[in-house]
Order: C-alpha cells, then structure tokens, then sequence
C-alpha cells in the first residue's frame, strides 16, 4: 500500500513534468521567433504584448473551463491543459525576449552593422547571445509559473499532480493534498534553482 | 585619379529637418579628411551615409567611384573601417575575438586570425599575452578605444571613418591616442574621415578640415589655411584653442 502510494505520485509527479516540458518547448517555440519579428516591427509590437497581457489575466480555472467547449484545441484531457499552459507562458517569454534584444546597446548593433554583418549574423552573433540572461529570466519565471499552474489541470483531466491535491480536497485528506503539493512546491524550487543557474552562467560577461 | 569619396549634392534629412544639404566633399586617396563642427552640424550623418548605415535623399555618395546605393552593403562595409565614442565593442566578446570578427567573418582560417590580432594588438600598444583574454569592461576607456581601432584594421580596409573616437576619455589618454593615430596614420596612409568637434584634435590629426554648419560645408583647406580663416564660425573654433591674454 505504502509503496503503491509511492508509485502514484512519481508516476503523477512525471506526468506533472511532461505538461510543464512540452507546454513551455511550445510556448518557446511560438514566443522567441515571435519576439524576434516584433522587435523588428514597432508597429504590431504593442498589440500582442497587450494581447499576451489581458490573456495572462484570465483566471486559470476560468481559462480551463474556456477552452474545454472549443473544438480541435479544446475537450476535456491533456491537450486543453497544454494550451492553457503554453498561453500562460507566452507573456514573460515574449516579453522579456523583447526586452532582452531592444535592450541591447544601440552604439553595438551599429558597430556590428558597420563591420558588415547580414541582419542574421547580428541576430545570432549579437543581439541572442546578449540577450540571452534576460531570455533566460523569462524562460524560469514561465517554467515557475507553470508547475503551479499546471496542478490545475487535473481539474479538467489534464493529469498531473493536480489529481491528488482535487481527490484530497473532496475527500478532506489532507495528507493527500501535501502528497500532492509538496512535490510540486519541490519541483518549482528545483526549476527555479536549476533556471538560476543557467541564466548566471549566460550573463557572466554581460 | 577620382576622389577616394565623393558626396555630390546630397541631401539628407530626419524628422523633417534637414541635417545635410547639396552637400559636396571629395576625399582624395590617402589624406585624412577631419569633418569639424558643433553638434547637430550633420558631421557624423556624413560619416554613416558613407558606409550606408543612412542614404541620401537627394544626390549621391560615391564611393571608389560606385554609389553607395549600387554597392552591396556587405560587400562596402568590409572595405571600410568604423571607430566609434566608447568603441562600440561587444561586451560579450575577449578583446581577441572583437579585434578578430570581421577576418573571421570574411572566413580567414584560425591562425591567420591569431596572428593577425596579435600583430594588431602590438600595433596599437596592447600587448596581447596580457589583454587579448579580457572583455571589454576590464579595460579602460582608453584601452577599448585602442582595440576598438585595432578592430577596424582588422582586414585592412583601404578607407576608415572615425566618429569621435578619442571623445569619452581623459585629455592625458586623448593626447596619447591621438600620437599613435598619427603613427599609424603615417604608416598605414589609409583614406579617412574623421569627426570631431575638438578644433585641437582637428588641427593635429588632418590633413585638410572640412567646416561643417548647419549642414553645409562652410569651410575646406588645409590646417594652415583654417587658422588664418575669417569665416565667423571657423573663428569661433579658434576661439576655443586661443591662448588667453594675461596682464
């Protein structure tokens, strides 16, 4: 008994992981291109920061319950608890993508320009590398963020550790709800940790 | 033989101001060329409009006899070396690998490179076994304006700009880059354009002054001939350097 209660929540505890890991690659994957464009383009810039603002202010839950009528993205299960997640996730890497590459010293991107640089070789040889801490910022708030939102997918069959703190909750068990919560409150640390890490790493010369 | 650089009637302008206009310059083959001026006289809007970080409105900047506008940029940029204020160097490279971009952007092989920074970094006085390893934020000002020199020799352009480049250190470390351009100047007898408001700097380091104001050019001669100029506004840059009187 006690070792199967065990196996629950690594298993929980992976399935836990793999939503936040695929939802944040998404969300990656949609938000640094993205924010590359924008900081060519002033003009759509400031509507879909606004966008990814007023998404980012929708409740979880509410955001759940949204989603689950919409067909293809939507339904109970798995893939609806990815979208929400990679929605929540867009903000801070879009923004501090944003902020990472027009934050780089305008006197640098002339001089690199100056040298002969094609506009990718300034993007890849310049303006990433010195962005990358405050990507790297917004890539650890994200994945912070999204272990704790990520419980909440349980609540519509998205799986995940969620499912023992909902089960603890009705059945007022509150050894199931810490079964629950306290590794999820480690994982959170441990990205944040880990994400820590690396992002000192990619500033020790900024 | 044709002017190294030649700006023919151009016309530039930025939010409905116009900062350069029916300018006309020509930069002979080997001389330094000192564009004088205050700020906001349109000097380094010159500068950029020759390497095509700006293009004219009206008019043409020529360029071994191509307009900038015909030119590939890529191509243009690598024949011309740029020193900036502060150097522009970047903070996320050694001092090596800044001095050595453009040769490995022009695909030189590895210790071409090397030997290529090193000789460079000798060359302007900062000898590499003990500065080719740092970033830019462990020299000092005159140190990054040093490798930022050093850079744009890299590949050996045949024409440099200079925007300001001894403006944001110590008068002690101006005094010493501008000996070691001079030195160099005298050897390498590239074609250069340099931007400067200092009347000082301009009489030291040109060959000829151009004397720009409100966009125009005002003033061309020598260094001799600017001194006994009566023009009101080369007079107020003598003023600046004029030996007060005591009694």
């Amino acid at each position: 008994m006690e070792s199967e209660q065990f196996r629950e929540i690594l298993s929980l505890s992976l399935e836990h992981i793999v939503l936040v890991g695929v939802s944040i690659a998404m969300a990656c994957l949609i938000a640094i291109p993205g924010a590359i464009a924008l900081s060519r383009n002033p003009g759509p810039r400031r509507i879909s920061i606004a966008l990814a603002n007023i998404l980012q202010t929708i409740p979880s839950l509410a955001l759940f319950g949204f989603l689950i009528p919409i067909p293809i993205i939507g339904g109970i299960g798995k893939r609806t608890a990815i979208v929400a997640l990679v929605v929540y996730a867009l903000l801070p890497l879009l923004r501090n993508t944003l902020a990472g590459i027009l934050g780089v010293d305008p006197a640098v991107r002339e001089s690199a320009i100056a040298m002969g640089m094609t506009p990718g070789q300034v993007l890849r040889q310049v303006e990433l590398p010195l962005a990358a801490p405050t990507i790297m910022a917004g890539l650890r708030i994200a994945t912070v963020t999204s272990i704790g939102t990520a419980v909440i997918a349980a609540a519509i069959g998205g799986g995940g550790l969620g499912v023992l703190i909902f089960r603890g909750i009705s059945f007022n068990d509150s050894g199931q709800i810490l079964s629950g919560a306290v590794p999820a409150a480690i994982m959170a640390l441990l990205a944040d940790e880990g994400l820590g890490w690396l992002e000192r790493r990619f500033s020790r010369h900024g | 033989m044709p002017p190294v650089i030649e700006f023919a009637d151009v016309t530039y302008s930025a939010g409905g101001r116009a900062i350069l206009r029916d300018f006309n310059l020509r930069v002979e083959e080997a001389e330094t060329l000192v564009l004088l001026g205050r700020s906001g006289s349109g000097k380094t809007t010159a500068l950029k409009l020759v390497n095509g970080l700006l293009m004219p409105e009206r008019g043409k900047v020529l360029v071994e006899g191509k307009p900038t506008a015909e030119w590939d940029l890529v191509r243009l940029r690598r024949r011309i070396g740029y020193v900036i204020q502060e150097a522009g160097l970047f903070p996320h490279f050694t001092v090596r690998d800044n001095v050595g971009l453009v040769p490995r952007l022009e695909l030189w092989d590895q210790p071409r490179i090397e030997s290529r920074v090193d000789d460079l970094l000798a060359k302007v006085g900062l000898p590499p076994v003990e500065y080719a390893a740092r970033y830019p934020h462990q020299l000092s000002g005159g140190q990054r304006q040093r490798t930022g020199v050093a850079r744009a020799l890299a590949i050996d352009p045949p024409i440099l700009l200079f925007d300001e480049p001894f403006g944001a250190v110590d008068p002690v470390t101006r005094n010493d880059l501008q000996k070691q351009f001079l030195g160099l100047r005298d050897t390498l007898r590239k074609t250069s354009l340099f931007v400067t408001h200092d009347t000082r700097e301009a009489l030291r380091v040109g060959s000829r002054i151009a004397l720009l104001s409100g966009g125009q050019l005002i003033f061309l001669g020598s260094g001799d001939e600017f001194m006994r100029s009566q023009d009101p506004e080369a007079q107020a840059f003598l003023e600046t350097i004029a030996t007060p009187h005591t009694n």
